[in-house]
This record gives C-alpha cells, sequence and structure tokens, in this order.
C-alpha cells in the first residue's frame, strides 16, 4: 500500500492517549520506581582532564553514615568485560569506572553505595584519592599532529577511524569543472540534553538469577550489552520496558551507569539506584553530541550546478569511543543532500581527546553534515550572485527522478522537493520576506534570509556500521508487534522498546484500529519486559513510525485474514467472497449471512468444532518486520545502501541582528515538511517544532565550553543554556505529503524533524546579513558576543 | 545534588538572628533563597546553620521614608513588582524588577537577597548605586548604614560585616520632571545580563538636565557610577553628540569580564551604546515621548 | 525535624532533615511523584509547585522553609482519579506535551497564570512559562494549550443561546 488514500483514523487529529497519565503527574519514570531496600549511589570524579590514578583511600568514607560500599574500576574491571564499542579498537577499552588512569575532567572514578542519595554524596567528598596529573589534548586538530598527546598510549595515536571514501570520479570531475569553493564549517560540542538525566535501578534476585532492570534508556542491544559486560546470560536480564522516559533525543545509552548498577547489585544482595545529578550528566554521563570540523570543496560551473564535492569530517569524540564515531557514517546515506551530485570524496576521521565520551545525538551526524553542505550551497550562490532558492532548485533531485541512486550507494525513495518549497513561498511571497528584511537593513539592524533543504534520511537501515567496520555484518535490522484478541473479545497489542515521548502507544492504536476498522482507543497496547519481547531495534534512526508501523500493520493484517478466514469456513464460503467490515465478515454475495467479532471469538476460542482444520485456535498473532530495501552489506568499492525513506524539510527563516549586540533574533520562521503519510498530525507537528528548538539551541545558544585546564566550564544550565519559550519564535509549517512506496502506509520518519535542518538555515540567515560587511560565521554555536565583536571588528575595518 | 548537612533555624526576630549569626561564623541567613539553595545542593555554599528570617515582619515593607522609599531586607522581588509606591516614586526600579531572573524566583526572591548577595550583574545592585541607596544593616554588636557606593566591592562581596544582617534599603526618591532608562542585553531574556545600563534624569522646564544618574553594571565586579559623564552632561540638553562624548570617555578604561558568555571586548563596547540609550531613553521618559526601541 | 506542611490542602506531618528540599520531601516521602527533578538549581522549573498559590521551584527550598505556606502539587490541581481539569484537558487536546517530565510544571503554571488573568495574549503566556524549559515541545502547543484552556475557562457558565 503506497498512496495516503481516504483513513478513518490515519492522518485524523486524534488524542494522543499517553498524554492522560503525563497531564495528572502519573507517569512513572525511573526516579518514581520505589523498590523496597534500595540503595543510592553516588559517583566520584576526577577533577583533571587526564591524570593516572595513584591510589584510592576509601577508609574515611566508609565510615560514614548509612555507607555500604565503595566501589572503584579495578573492581569493576575485574569482574566485567569493557562495554561494547563498534569499531574494532581493543586498545581503547571502555569501563564504567576509570582502571588506572582517568581521560577526562568528570571521569567516574568510584562510586559510593548508601542508603540515601545524600549520604552516599556525603562519603563521596570523602573519598581520598591521589592523582598524578598527566598532560592533556582537548582539539581534534591537535589531537591528530604527530607528537600529540596520546589519549590511550597503548591504542598508539589518537586516531579511532580515518576511512577515505571515493564515489565516482571525483577527479575527473573536478577537473572538468570551471570553479571551486572551499569552506571550513564547525559543529560546536553540544547535545540535545533531556530534562530527564539517565538513570538505572537494578535489582538482583539470586533465587531467579534475574537481574531487574529499569531505566531510562533509548538504545538498540541494551540487555545484549548488559549481559556481556556482566558475564550474565541475556535471560538473567529483564529489561522494563514500560518506564517513561523523560527525553531522550538519541543520547540515553546509559550502558556504562547500568553495568555499575547490576554489578553493585549482584554483588551487595540488594536494588541499586543510580540517577545522575545534573553535574554528573554533563560532565561524566556521557551525553555530549558531536563536536565536528567540515572542510568541504565543491567544484561547479556557471550556472551553479555542483559536480563534485571533497568532504573532510574530523569528529572530537572525547576520551572513550561510544557509539560516536558511527555517527560518522550514517550522513554517507544521504551525503549529497537532495542534490544530483555526481561524485563525492569523504574522508571520516574520529580522534579521541581528553573531553567528555560524546553519544548518539538526534540524526547521528546528519545535522551536522546538513549545516556544511548548506553553507557550501549558499557560499556558491554567493559567488555567481545567485539567489539561495535557485541554486538549490537547480541541484535537486526532481520529483519524476525518483528512486535516485545517490553516488554512496543509497537509493531515495521519493520526493518532491519543488513542490514543498513552492508551498512555502505561496504562503507569504519570497519578495515581502525579502522587502521585509530589507526595511530591518533601513532600519540600522542587520538582517538576513537563510534558506535550507535537508533530507531526513529514516528507517533505521544502519548499514554504516558494516561500512565502518568490517567484521560487522549485520544487515538485520526489525521491529516487531503481537496482537492477541481475547476470550472476550478484546484486543491488546505488544511494542517492545521504551519511548520518550513520541506516542508510540498511539502509533500502534492508530495503525492497528485503522487495518481492524475499530476505534483505536478500545485497543490496550502493553510493553512486555525484554524477556517477554520480540525483536526490537528501538527508536533510533527515525523508524519507528516506518517499523513499528509496519509490524502493527502487518500483524494486524494476519489477525484480519485470520478473522475472514474462520469466517468463510463457518458461512461455508470461498474466502474471496468473505468481506471484513469493522470487525465483522458477511457474504459478498448475501451480506445478512455473516458472523460477527463476538461469533469469531466465540469459534476461535471455544469452538474448535467449526474451526477451519489445522488452524491453531484463539485469536493471536505475530510479526517480526525486516527493514524494507534492507539486507544488503558493503560492496568492495564502499557502496551501500541505508536507510529506506527520506522526509525532506525546507527552511526558511529572516533573521535580525542588533548590529551592536550582536544578538539575533528570528523574525520568521517558515518550514516545509514532507514525511510522507502523518500517522498523527498533531504527534508529527510537536517532534517538528521540538527539533527546530533543538536546532535554534545548536546554532545559537548550547555549548560544552572547555577552559584551557580542560575544566567543563559549561556543567549546569546557568552556562548551558537551554532555548525557553522566549527563543523559540512561532513556526507556520506547510506541509506536503509524497507517500514512500517502501511502507506500509507510505509514512516516512520524524523523528528528527526540524533538527537537521534548523541550524543550517539559522547559520545561512546570519551569514546573509553579515554578508555586506564583508564577514562570515562558519562556527556553531553564534553566540551573541562572538557576532557583536565580529561585526565591530569588520566596522573598523571600513 | 543534595546540600551538606546542617542545622536550621526560623529567627523570629532580627534580634534573635543576629544573635544566632554571632553565635556561628558560618551561619548564614536565608530569606528566597533563590541563590543560595542552589549554591548549596552545589555544595559551593556549607553553612553549619541556616538562620531564616522569612517571618521577620519587621524585615518586609515598603514604605515612604521622609525623602525616599524605604525597603525591608525580605520584601519579596514580586511583592514590590507590583507596589504602587515604587511604580510612582521608584520608577527605575520599577522598570528593573521584571528583569531578575523568573516570575518563580521573583516570588520568592528577595531585594534584600538580591543586594547582599551582589552578583556583578544583579539589577537591584545596578539601581542602588545608580541612585545612591543607603543600606542598613544590623548586627549583634553593632548597627549601621552603608551607602551603596561603598556597600558593592567584588563579584558577591559586600561591604557588609561579619555576622551582620541586611535590614533594608533607603532609595532616595526625585522630584520632578523623571525620567528613566534600563537597558540589559544577555544570551536569554531572562539570563543574567552581560551588559546592563540605568539612567535616571531630571530635566528642567527649558530641558536641561538639572541633575542625573548614570550607571552601569555586569561590566565589572559590581556596579560602577559614571560620574564623569553625570558631570559633563549635568546642565546640557543631553544632545546626542554630548551624551555620546560622555559616556565614551566615562567608559574609556573600564574594567571588563571576560568570560564563557562574553568578551572583555563585548563587554566595554555595549556598555557605552546600552548606556547612551538608557540616557536617551531617560531623557525621552521625562518629556513623556517614547522609549527607544530595543 | 518533623514539620507539619499543608499540602493540596491536607496537613501532613513528616520527619526531615534540614537539607531535604522540598521536592525530595514530596517525593520521597509522600510519594507525590509528579513534581520532577531536572536540574536541582533552580533553573529548568521541572520542580514546579504552587506555593501560596505562586508557581516556585520546589527545589530552591528546603522542606522545613514550607511550614505555614500552602502547597500545591500537580496532583492536587487533578480534580480525581482518572478525571482531568480543562486545563489538563487541553494538554491533551493540543498534544502541548511529549515525553510527559516538564508537563506537571507547565500544568500549574498555567492554572497561576489563568487563576491572575483569564485573558492571557500570546506573549503573556510566552512570558508566564518561560521560567519552565522543554526539550520535546518547542513550546509552540503547550502555548496553545494554554490558551485553548483560558478560552474554555471563560466560557464556563456562560448560557448557549439554543434557539
Amino acid at each position: 500500500m503506497s498512496s495516503p488514500g481516504h483513513f478513518r483514523f490515519v492522518a485524523t487529529e486524534r488524542r494522543v492517549r499517553e498524554d492522560r497519565r503525563f497531564v495528572a503527574g502519573k507517569g512513572r519514570f525511573v526516579a518514581d520506581i520505589a523498590l523496597p531496600n534500595t540503595k543510592h549511589v553516588a559517583l566520584v570524579t576526577c577533577p583533571h582532564a587526564n591524570a593516572r590514578i595513584v591510589g584510592i583511600d576509601k577508609s574515611r568514607a566508609l565510615k560514614m553514615p548509612g555507607v555500604h560500599y565503595i566501589l572503584d574500576g579495578h573492581e569493576l574491571a575485574a569482574a566485567t568485560l569493557p562495554l561494547m564499542t563498534g569499531l574494532d579498537t581493543p586498545n581503547v577499552p571502555r569501563r564504567p569506572l576509570a582502571v588506572d588512569i582517568a581521560r577526562y575532567s568528570g571521569e567516574w572514578v568510584a562510586a559510593v553505595v548508601a542508603d540515601t542519595r545524600a549520604l552516599a554524596e556525603d562519603a563521596a567528598e570523602e573519598v581520598e584519592i591521589e592523582y598524578e596529573a598527566l598532560p592533556f589534548v582537548l582539539d581534534a586538530e591537535k589531537a591528530i599532529e604527530p607528537g600529540a598527546v596520546l589519549v590511550h598510549e597503548a591504542h598508539g595515536s589518537n586516531v579511532l577511524l580515518d576511512k577515505t571514501f571515493v564515489w565516482g570520479d571525483v577527479d575527473k570531475d573536478f577537473a572538468v569543472s570551471p570553479r571551486k569553493l572551499s569552506l571550513r564549517v564547525k559543529w560546536g560540542r553540544s547535545s540535545t540534553v533531556p530534562i530527564e538525566t539517565f538513570g538505572v535501578v537494578a535489582s538482583w534476585d539470586p533465587w531467579r538469577d534475574m537481574l531487574d532492570i529499569y531505566a531510562s534508556i533509548q538504545m538498540p542491544r541494551y540487555s545484549d550489552q548488559i549481559g556481556i559486560a556482566l558475564k550474565l546470560p541475556v535471560t538473567s536480564v529483564r529489561v522494563h520496558h514500560d518506564v517513561d522516559v523523560g527525553g531522550s533525543y538519541g543520547v540515553k545509552r546509559g550502558i556504562k551507569h547500568t553495568v555499575l548498577a547490576g554489578y553493585l547489585s549482584r554483588r551487595l544482595g540488594f536494588p541499586v539506584r543510580l540517577i545522575e545529578d545534573r553535574l554528573e550528566n554533563m560532565r561524566g554521563g556521557d551525553a555530549h553530541g558531536p563536536e565536528r570540523l567540515f572542510d568541504v570543496e565543491v567544484a561547479y560551473d556557471n550556472a551553479g550546478i555542483v559536480r563534485s564535492m571533497k568532504m573532510r569530517a574530523l569528529e572530537n569524540v572525547g576520551a572513550y569511543a561510544g557509539r560516536s564515531p558511527f555517527q560518522l557514517g550514517k550522513p554517507i546515506g544521504a551525503i549529497v543532500g537532495p542534490y544530483k551530485i555526481n561524485s563525492v570524496q569523504y574522508r571520516a576521521i574520529a580522534v579521541v581527546t581528553n573531553k567528555t565520551t560524546q553519544d548518539a545525538v538526534r540524526g547521528f551526524g546528519q545535522a551536522p553534515t546538513n549545516l556544511a553542505l548548506e553553507r557550501v550551497m549558499d557560499e556558491v550562490a554567493n559567488v555567481l550572485g545567485l539567489d539561495p532558492i535557485e541554486i538549490r532548485r537547480r541541484n535537486m533531485i526532481k520529483h519524476d527522478e525518483f528512486p535516485y541512486l545517490i553516488p554512496s550507494g543509497t537509493t531515495y525513495d521519493s520526493g518532491n522537493y519543488e513542490t514543498v518549497i513552492e508551498k512555502v513561498l505561496a504562503a507569504g511571497s519570497y519578495a515581502e520576506l525579502k522587502a521585509e528584511r530589507d526595511a530591518l537593513r533601513g532600519a540600522g539592524k542587520l538582517a538576513g534570509i537563510g534558506v535550507s533543504a535537508c533530507l531526513e534520511p529514516s528507517g533505521g537501515n544502519a548499514t554504516f556500521e558494516a561500512l565502518l567496520n568490517p567484521a560487522i555484518t549485520t544487515s538485520t535490522f526489525m521491529d516487531s508487534c503481537r496482537i492477541s484478541v481475547d476470550g472476550m473479545g478484546s484486543i491488546t497489542a505488544t511494542m517492545h522498546t521504551t519511548s520518550s515521548g513520541q506516542g508510540h502507544e498511539t502509533l500502534v492504536g492508530t495503525v492497528i484500529g485503522e487495518v481492524l476498522q475499530v476505534d483505536p482507543d478500545i485497543i490496550r497496547i502493553t510493553r512486555p519486559d525484554s524477556l517477554n519481547s520480540l525483536p526490537s531495534g528501538t527508536p533510533v534512526g527515525s523508524r519507528m513510525a516506518i517499523m513499528l508501523g509496519g509490524a502493527a500493520f502487518h500483524a494486524a493484517n494476519k489477525l484480519k485474514a485470520k478473522l475472514i478466514a474462520i469466517a468463510a469456513h463457518d458461512l461455508g464460503i470461498p474466502p474471496e467472497r468473505a468481506v471484513y467490515e469493522q470487525g465483522n465478515v458477511h457474504d459478498r454475495d448475501a451480506p445478512t449471512f455473516k458472523r460477527s467479532w463476538a461469533d469469531l471469538v466465540q469459534i476461535a476460542f471455544r469452538n474448535y468444532h467449526r474451526m477451519p482444520d489445522g488452524m491453531e485456535p484463539g485469536l493471536s498473532v505475530a510479526h517480526v518486520y525486516q527493514v524494507p530495501t534492507g539486507g544488503t552489506l558493503p560492496t568492495a568499492d564502499g557502496r551501500v545502501h541505508m536507510y529506506p525513506c527520506f522526509s525532506f524539510e525546507f527552511h526558511l527563516i529572516l533573521m535580525s541582528i542588533d548590529p551592536v549586540l550582536g544578538r539575533p533574533e528570528i523574525v520568521r520562521y517558515r518550514l516545509g515538511h514532507d514525511c510522507g503519510t502523518q500517522i498523527n498530525p498533531k504527534i508529527v507537528r510537536g517532534m517538528t517544532i521540538g527539533g527546530i528548538a533543538h536546532g535554534i539551541g545548536a546554532a545559537l545558544y548550547e555549548e560544552f565550553a572547555y577552559n584551557d585546564e580542560g575544566q567543563l566550564i559549561a556543567q549546569t544550565f546557568m552556562d548551558y543554556l537551554l532555548p525557553s519559550s522566549h527563543e523559540v519564535p512561532a513556526v507556520d509549517i506547510f506541509d506536503h505529503e509524497t507517500p514512500s512506496p517502501h511502507t506500509v502506509l507510505g509514512q516516512k520518519g520524524t523523528g528528527e524533524s526540524g533538527y537537521l535542518g534548523a541550524p543550517a538555515a539559522i547559520a545561512n540567515a546570519i551569514n546573509d546579513a553579515l554578508r555586506p560587511l564583508g564577514i562570515s560565521a562558519n562556527t556553531l554555536p553564534i553566540k551573541v558576543s562572538t557576532l557583536g565583536d565580529m561585526i565591530a571588528a569588520a566596522k573598523e575595518k571600513k | 545534588m543534595k546540600a551538606a548537612p546542617f542545622e536550621y533555624s526560623r529567627a523570629a526576630s532580627i534580634e534573635e538572628a543576629c544573635a544566632l549569626l554571632a553565635g556561628d561564623e558560618s551561619a548564614r541567613v536565608i530569606a528566597g533563597g533563590q541563590t543560595l539553595v542552589a549554591m548549596m545542593a552545589m555544595r559551593l555554599a556549607r553553612p553549619s546553620l541556616l538562620i531564616d528570617i522569612n517571618r521577620i515582619a519587621a524585615l518586609s515593607y515598603i514604605r515612604a521614608d521622609g525623602d525616599a522609599i524605604a525597603i525591608g531586607a525580605t520584601t519579596r522581588q514580586c511583592v514590590a513588582e507590583r507596589d504602587p509606591l515604587i511604580a510612582t516614586k521608584l520608577p527605575l526600579l520599577a522598570r528593573a524588577i521584571p528583569r531578575i531572573g523568573h516570575a518563580a524566583t521573583r516570588a520568592r526572591g528577595t531585594i534584600g537577597g538580591s543586594l547582599a548577595n551582589a552578583d556583578p550583574a544583579a539589577e537591584c545592585a545596578l539601581v542602588a548605586v545608580t541612585l545612591d541607596a543607603v543600606l542598613s544593616f544590623q548586627s549583634h554588636s553593632e548597627s549601621g548604614e552603608i551607602a551603596a557606593r561603598d556597600f558593592f566591592n567584588g563579584p558577591m562581596i559586600t561591604a557588609l560585616p561579619a555576622g551582620a544582617l541586611l535590614t533594608g534599603v533607603r532609595f532616595p526618591v526625585w522630584s520632578g520632571k523623571v525620567g528613566t532608562g534600563f537597558h540589559e542585553v544577555n544570551a536569554r531574556r531572562s539570563d543574567f545580563a552581560f551588559v546592563s545600563a540605568a539612567a535616571q534624569v531630571e530635566l528642567g522646564g527649558d530641558g536641561v538636565a538639572r541633575r542625573i544618574a548614570i550607571a552601569v553594571g555586569a561590566v565589572g565586579d559590581f556596579p560602577v557610577r559614571l560620574t564623569s559623564a553625570e558631570q559633563a552632561l549635568t546642565g546640557t540638553a543631553l544632545e546626542s553628540a554630548k551624551v555620546e562624548a560622555a559616556v565614551r570617555e566615562a567608559l574609556a578604561n573600564i574594567d571588563a569580564l571576560d568570560d564563557l558568555h562574553a568578551s572583555a571586548q563585548y563587554r566595554r563596547r555595549v556598555a557605552v551604546d546600552l548606556t547612551i540609550r538608557a540616557i536617551t531613553d531617560a531623557r525621552a521618559d521625562a518629556l513623556g515621548e517614547k522609549p527607544h526601541a530595543h | 525535624m518533623r514539620i507539619e506542611l499543608d499540602i493540596n490542602g491536607e496537613l501532613r506531618a513528616v520527619e526531615v532533615e534540614p537539607r531535604t528540599t522540598l521536592l525530595d520531601c514530596l517525593r520521597d516521602q509522600m510519594q507525590l511523584t509528579g513534581a520532577h527533578a531536572g536540574c536541582e538549581h533552580g533553573v529548568c522549573g521541572a520542580c514546579t509547585v504552587l506555593f501560596d498559590g505562586a508557581a516556585v521551584r520546589s527545589c530552591l527550598m528546603f522542606a522545613v522553609q514550607a511550614q505555614g505556606s500552602a502547597v500545591r502539587t500537580i496532583e492536587g490541581v487533578t480534580p480525581g482519579p482518572g478525571e482531568m481539569s480543562m486545563i489538563q484537558d487541553a494538554f491533551c487536546e493540543t498534544h502541548g506535551m511529549q515525553c510527559g517530565y516538564c508537563t506537571p510544571a507547565m500544568v500549574l503554571v498555567a492554572h497561576a497564570l489563568l487563576a491572575d488573568n483569564p485573558e492571557p495574549t500570546r506573549e503573556e503566556i510566552i512570558d508566564a512559562i518561560s521560567g519552565n524549559i522543554c526539550r520535546c515541545t518547542g513550546y509552540a502547543q503547550i502555548v496553545e494549550a494554554i490558551a485553548l484552556a483560558a478560552e474554555r475557562m471563560r466560557g464556563v457558565n456562560r448560557p448557549v443561546n439554543l434557539k
């Protein structure tokens, strides 16, 4: 099924069922879980950017009231395996507590277990650790210079990954192009910083050999990683998926927290709770996002057609490899954006430094890559005197050119970029926006219009893993749904992962309701724990509408087919004559002959003698769904198909900058958005505006800034500035729906929308505003003081 | 982030608060707690004894006091924000208070707390310095007054004697054709300012400035009066060229902080601009015209 | 210390250390887990409760300080089990949330705002919630929820003209 058509429930303005519990404060977040006899953890952290741990004296701390235990890195390392990493870097092991060397300021060195969090913190202050401060390196470019301080001596360098891909004849394309342009763009170190920190409660039951885990988690293979590290069979790990997660947007990976708490619970014999406080989270939670330096060179012609691109992406992953080097790989699946660039050379370098470890952030590297690409497009337009929208039009893939194969091996499914852009421009003319900009300039402001045109790869076919690490042969990315009708005729469906606000229960109910033609709100949705779950890839890679939606759709159709088969058999008609309608089945040729839902439940549960031969009794079905277009691995020359679906967003904004204060303001924000069929429009709109808010933060306010001593100086919310309601303007969204041919309802993903293109559009608007002064801003975040100083310096030169 | 342990005592009177302060060197008073509790949660502040002064009626008041308005130290910022006496008699303070933090912090935070905390960017402190407010204190052994210009000595450092409780502040009221201007710049609207500027002017019937008070905050460690500019501009009609020249001269060598949020040169440069805007607004305000669009 | 607090109209006695914040007291000792810890230093607003009617940060107050004042939590503005107030219902109508972590605080801020100002402008709503950070929604649907609630509350008890 590929076209939106007319739906009963899909694409209608339905309430999100999860909202009911949240407005009453009845969500069940990890900090709300109170198991009897739970003890609390506080961390002892390293104050140095890099230091040898000479000795740990726990004696004073152990005497403090309420203290049960103090764990150090040696003990934990002896009992556990290092945490799973994606690349093959055995000399860069990662463990929850530092062993012999602590490699960033804030790294966890010891864990105190006490009756309360306050008592644990009291004792943590009394743990005496002797350090020998070591030289350190913070900057990625410095880290790759010869003679740089080595973050991991045994690894021999600071480079975790240095891989160059050449797709197409880049040299020839550069040779035949009359023009070249180079640009350096920097995406500053920020992250999505949820308001709820990461937390886990681990409880070991020695009589059932069961480790119960309640966590604020968003991560694939969570139970696997816990089992491996703790040397437990995965069947002894039970992750409870019905914990509400207070925001994640990628970063709630918490594996070191979980291994730590799990070990402590097994060792000590009571439930252990580790909830990061904000300082532990910011400094040592390992949830920083990309810090990426791009050097881009494009080859283009006098009409502004970009023929080829060379991109070097240098990533500062922090002191250890989390998920982060792979964040250089995902953008390969959309490396040319929405443009028909013919050939690409891409060099991905992941470097360790003495900063907090980075983990997956919304978009998994796509937003930084879009920033670089979109800045380049604007600069090319500027050189040629072309309008920034016009240059994009000239380079864009046309709607009748899909499916479109890009040089790196991915095929884009569908799109209609020109129509989306037209919708945005039709809503309020471009000429008027320019006039508004000019009026602002006339009034003494700096003002600029910025656009960005970006793709949101969705569906989570993460073959970049195999591309960056040939030892990985994973081509299976699945999700699943089980539906059971019970003996009374009520419907229950399952989903097998946690959610952090995406409304997945509503998604599943809506899709199943659509297929079964019953009110979604009567369908009970549950989240069984990991031992009772079918496989799930979890909400990453903007995949859930596609994958969970797909699994639920197919499961519902299986159920429908079973009901039809039972009815046809009982009516004595061939199955082709049996018509399913809102839970009942009738004879197409004699509609009064029918079986009601209640009849069918009766037959399935209690009248075996009326069932078709060989059919299982009851009404339970399940579907495990492989990602559409998935199942292939990279070719020898480094090409592979990645995500199945590509949503599109076009940002058009007008910004004004006070020339003395340097403070930027977003005056108008228009967004064209195409994510195919929108299963729940309220959810889609909310996530898109939320993504824009994240993008505004990354572009203008948020930075994990370090001082020259290697200390994180933005470690509280007083210095790490999150956008409030004042900083997010009204956004006018213009929707278009180009369905995906690959998905059950034509839906594409939207989990990263807004975030992927907002920083690029903001950067472009600011640069448009600064251009008359002959200056540019290519480092995020673009802060008030930086802008003010740049503008002042430029004016002085004039 | 749980505070280190401490004892808690609720003082029923100023005398009791002072006695408790005198008895323990590392005792501190708590009123609104909007800064102190956060500092305690981070264990940057670790008083052994916290003396709650929120119930001392004698510390909470807003009243006319001769040619001044007297405000008790534990007067809530939100109460001051809505007070008609302050609105009419202390228009500069009325302009500044809504810029303090958020509504939720003004619901608890106090005027005295903001002054005693002495953050370089504190709006109350800037207004106090601009208007030559007088702060009164009391301790177990003495009581007295300190002029605002002598009160703020460094970042979070005041001239309050050890063991003393700030009890109130008196802001002189200007009469006549008075106008005010207040500007600050920050990354987000409710953040600590990078730079702030306050101006109050009294114009004669001829439009000439009879009196003018100008100060900048958040640039250095404490608010600074621009006395040279005040002298240069008194007796003038505050023509823009004169204003600019006077302000530039006064700020030419001002100490400026360099931190994560703003560079020293930004602060110095923007201080000039905001001060000019504040003076311009004050003049327009006194003349009944519309203020500078920000 | 043994203290008695007025929580949602009921006097409740608890034993607390002076250093126990009102937030931790509500959550850990009274099982009122609707107020959430987001930063514990008074910036994010997820811990908001109503204190004598005003929205305040419960992480910036020690429980011992709350004696003698009326504290209202999200549990105290929910009319009954499974029943929503008009404000809560409006949040559900506009989907003014996603993960739900900042939501009780936003609802309480809305209650305080609308008690004081039944006809807030969009700017006034934005200003009222500006002390509460949301990382999910970008605020638009929250502002719409509060505007919708205000409109519906103004229409309460207004006679309908049936013709």
